[in-house]
């Protein structure tokens, strides 16, 4: 028996479990907000600038998060990321964050 | 004196504090796992710098919510010393305990240097022994420890004192090329509204000794010591008394 089949045949059934017990996914976007400075956006703009892309306004560098979530309803979901955001995932202080519950 | 160093997974100035508490003024420090939920018998906290859980998501972020930092807040809250250096300083501010955040420095890269500071009040738990127009010459080693706080955050920190050290230049002035990292007001160091807490990105316990090329950090620590024995002889009558 080749034991690669045996490996693929594995990995696809727990994949499939996998999938069916995260049913949702919350994918969130933390961006700093306004007032802070933003030094790696304005070296990232000026970058885009010098390589010859017109019309290149300010830019944000921000982060992505993507949240496999088991067993919720959207609803508990959105109030459960939204705690998250607000005690961990941002700095209130700095950043500003929004997301979709998919 | 007994003080509590926290150690954090990637604190890698902890061993330096505990030197510096230990071998430079001969008191006891030990060092506390973050998954302790107690502080035991400690006098001070002082908080090390390093790149606590590897500075994953911000600097802090994941540190502020280790077991250890619970009984921090107690004791912060009961008046309890509390001293964050560097990464120290961020866990604070992400705590909760400081104001404001420490956020990427302005150039983008990582500043290891010596810098001057100047204090800006001695009426601080960790001031209170540097002389009025002595500028302090210590280490920074940081990446992010550009001080944000919104314009009103900035007025009460100005009207309440709580602005303990600015990065200066050799004269004292707080010119924009003194500011290793951009900080807002040339902020290096801050204490919270009932000045128990205070954090500052530059290492004090890296300058201690001469050897090491400078001791002005000492003032700092000699600071902390004389309002602890101070705490202590005031505690003393009081618990004499009961005794009796």
């Amino acid at each position: 028996m080749n034991p690669l089949i045996g490996k693929t045949v594995a990995g696809t059934s727990s994949c499939c479990r996998r999938r069916s017990e995260f049913g949702l996914k919350a994918k969130i976007i933390i961006t700093p907000k306004k007032a802070v400075v933003d030094p790696q956006g304005k070296t990232v703009q000026s970058a885009l600038a010098h390589m010859g892309y017109a019309g290149v306004g300010a830019v944000h560098v921000g982060k992505y998060l993507e949240i496999e979530l088991a067993g919720a309803d959207k609803e508990t979901a959105r109030k459960q990321i939204d705690d998250a955001c607000h005690k961990i995932l941002s700095n209130p202080v700095i950043e500003e964050y929004r997301f979709e519950i998919e | 004196m007994n003080f509590a160093v926290l150690q954090f997974p990637a604190s890698n100035c902890d061993q330096d504090a505990v030197h510096v508490l230990r071998n430079v003024f001969g008191h006891s420090a030990r060092l506390l796992w973050h998954k302790e939920d107690s502080l035991g018998d400690a006098d001070a906290v002082v908080i090390p710098g390093g790149f606590s859980y590897g500075d994953y998501l911000r600097t802090g972020a994941i540190a502020r919510f280790s077991p250890v930092m619970e009984a921090v807040q107690t004791f912060a809250a009961s008046g309890g010393l509390v001293l964050g250096i560097c990464n120290g300083f961020q866990i604070l501010c992400e705590a909760g305990l400081l104001p404001g955040a420490l956020i990427r420095n302005r150039s983008l890269q990582f500043r290891c240097e010596h810098i001057f500071l100047k204090t800006i009040t001695a009426d601080s738990p960790f001031t209170n022994q540097i002389p009025a127009e002595k500028l302090l010459r210590v280490p920074i080693a940081h990446g992010e420890g550009c001080y944000f706080a919104d314009e009103e955050t900035l007025s009460r920190l100005r009207a309440n004192d709580q602005i303990l050290w600015r990065y200066v230049d050799a004269r004292g002035e707080p010119t924009e090329g003194a500011n290793p990292n951009g900080s807002l007001d040339s902020i290096a160091g801050i204490c919270n509204e009932s000045r128990n807490v205070a954090g500052l990105m530059p290492h004090p316990e890296r300058a201690c000794e001469n050897i090491l090329g400078c001791a002005d950090g000492r003032l700092i620590f000699e600071s902390l010591l004389h309002a602890l024995e101070t705490r202590k002889s005031l505690a003393a009558p009081q618990s004499a008394a009961i005794a009796a």
